[in-house]
């Protein structure tokens, strides 16, 4: 059997944070009623004229810096033309001849190798509408929010190997465009969707092998799955002499298998042109010089600052810098507690262990960003103890608790005072007779039982070394 | 989804609408025509592509494409979501809607 090699492209579309639609002046926003966010431009209907949303061009730019691309001071809108009921105008407005930004690239770490990923372009465009289908009835319904909603989408060169070096680029371009707060690029929401170009070749062949688009990923496992179940299918039509068609087509997660899709995307005739209605989009050297020194300090950047400046471990600064929401979070700990170490260390397995038991993406934290550093503070001056800590910062994340509140609230306050804690040792010596003549006869391990014991009778706020110190000394008394 | 292969000007069609590109034309748009309006909208086609084809007599040579006649400075406007919710209104002008959506007969992909 010949050894193949996969050949990919990745098209990326993401949908920007506007408060409002490319073009009309309704709200961009998610997740509200159907059809709550439509007006005649949006809806397509004859005689309404778009204006181009400012902002729209400014997080493209941005984007493209950060992309290191090359930023077209002429680009210029076409229509795209397919008729389909998520597209009420019957045109799409995208960026065929003229696209915003052009020639990036995006480095990306996969299989503990740097790998450069060229960008071929960067365009802006409007969404199309969404269509649920209505079995009972046979007829489909569709809602118009999402119609106009500005995207860009990012076309990168054919320069994947694996599916690994997939995923990193997705997770890498992610965390860029939430840094640069252009996106909140939620999968799951459809706010970042990415196409995969797919091709197989012998090793060694310079060739491309015939290429098929994957659609309909929801998650870059899925993104996995589907590379993986993709590049088979092309193996054995290769090795059984079986002919593939160029096409798209759409990955069923459930099924594990790509299906090509029927009639939107494979009678393909656009006939894009110039849209008349929209004039070219000029940016000068000046609005782009102010644009790249607006840009935030990217993942890169600040992994590199982390490691020399708070001496994190490279693991642990590239775990939090993969998310501008655990960067926020982390930064706003770091700085309130003025111990980075420690604020870095509970981001890395107190946040992430409750992020992961609540199976959560980091921008879905709720919590107030003061939380975690005022939770330390109470710690390093011993006004709770760690266990305290901990399921104190388990109540803030979920349900943004006010920290100092809550541990006075519920009376959680270390204690300390010998005077409290002496009576409570005496009580758990005479109690565990058993446990202290074992450790008298030189089992030193059993006054962990009696240091639970004593935890326990304090209703978990007793001062550790406090504890251990007076129950030592309590156990001295009665070696006799 | 663009390609840069993609990207070259549409080839130039034939003067002269035949019945088979009429067809390909109602299957793009989504629309049946009679005989008598295929007929007809191929005579028409066919005068608007020979109309339009005086401009191959011009020498253009070195000119670029222009898609705007007038370019002015292009008009933004600011990123506010200024419109209010006016779902039944929009609704009214669909020939049918469903639980305040658009309905269409059944589409799938
Ligand atoms: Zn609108």
């Amino acid at each position: 059997m010949a050894n193949f090699e996969t050949v990919m492209g990745i098209e990326v579309h993401v949908e920007l944070s506007t408060k409002s639609k490319i073009f009309c002046g309704c709200s961009a926003r998610f997740g509200d009623e159907a059809n709550a966010h439509v007006c005649e431009g949006c809806a397509g209907m004859p005689g309404t004229l778009p204006t181009l949303n400012r902002r729209v061009v400014e997080y493209a730019v941005r984007a493209g810096l950060a992309l290191n691309c090359e930023i077209s001071r002429f680009s210029r809108f076409d229509r795209k033309s397919y008729f389909y009921p998520d597209l009420p105008a019957s045109y799409q407005v995208t960026q065929l001849y003229h696209p915003i930004c052009k020639n990036g690239h995006l480095d990306i770490v996969a299989d503990g190798k740097t790998k450069r990923i060229g960008i071929n372009r960067i365009h802006i465009e409007e969404d199309a509408g969404k269509l649920v289908h209505d079995d009972w009835d046979d007829c489909s319904l569709v809602d118009y929010n999402r119609c106009s909603v500005p995207l860009i989408e990012i076309v990168s060169e054919p320069d994947f190997r694996s599916a690994d070096e997939v995923v990193a680029y997705l997770e890498k371009l992610k965390a860029t465009l939430q840094y640069l707060g252009v996106s909140d690029c939620k999968m799951q929401e459809g706010s970042m969707r990415a196409d995969i170009n797919l091709s197989v070749r012998p090793v060694g062949s310079e060739k491309f092998g015939v290429r098929t688009e994957m659609k309909n990923m929801a998650s870059l496992k899925s993104i996995a799955r589907a590379i993986a179940g993709e590049t088979r299918r092309h193996i054995d039509a290769i090795e059984s002499g079986e002919t593939l068609i160029q096409e798209t087509r759409r990955w069923d997660d459930n099924k594990g298998f790509s299906f090509a899709m029927r009639n939107k995307e494979n009678a393909k005739d656009y006939k894009y042109f110039p849209d008349p209605n929209l004039m070219p989009v000029i940016v000068e050297e000046e609005y782009i010089r102010e644009i790249r020194a607006s840009l935030p300090e990217l993942p890169e950047e600040k992994k590199a600052r982390y490691i020399r400046e708070f001496g994190l471990p490279e693991y642990d600064a590239d775990i939090l810098t993969g998310s501008r929401y655990l960067v926020a979070v982390f930064e706003r700990a770091a700085d309130i507690c003025k111990n980075p170490k420690e604020a870095s260390n509970w981001v890395m397995t107190e946040l992430l262990k409750l992020l992961n038991d609540a199976q959560m993406q980091p921008e879905d934290m709720k919590f107030s960003p003061d939380s975690l550093g005022t939770i330390l503070n109470m710690l390093t001056e011993g006004k709770i103890n760690r266990a305290v800590a901990k399921k104190t910062f388990a109540e803030v994340f979920e349900s943004d608790v006010d920290p100092v509140d809550y541990v006075r609230k519920n009376g959680l306050m270390q204690v300390s005072d010998t005077g409290s804690i002496e009576p409570v040792i005496r009580e758990v010596l005479d109690a565990n007779r058993k446990a202290v003549s074992e450790y008298l006869a030189g089992n030193e391990k059993s006054i962990q039982f009696l240091i639970g014991q004593s935890m326990k009778a304090l209703r978990g706020k007793g001062d550790p070394q406090v504890v251990r110190d007076l129950l030592i000394k309590g156990l001295d008394e009665r070696k006799g | 989804m663009i390609r840069m292969t993609d990207i070259h000007e549409a080839p130039p069609e034939p003067a002269s609408i035949g019945a088979e590109q009429i067809e390909y034309l109602e299957q793009l748009a989504r629309i049946r025509l009679s005989g008598e309006e295929k007929e007809r909208t191929a005579r028409d086609l066919s005068k608007i592509l020979d109309y339009i084809e005086m401009l191959g007599e011009l020498d253009t040579e070195g000119v670029d494409p222009l898609s705007h006649p007038v370019t002015t400075e292009p008009v933004f406007r600011e990123d506010k979501a200024v419109n209010d919710d006016r779902r039944d209104a929009m609704l009214r002008n669909a020939p049918e809607h469903k639980d305040g959506c658009f309905k269409v007969p059944k589409t799938v992909e």
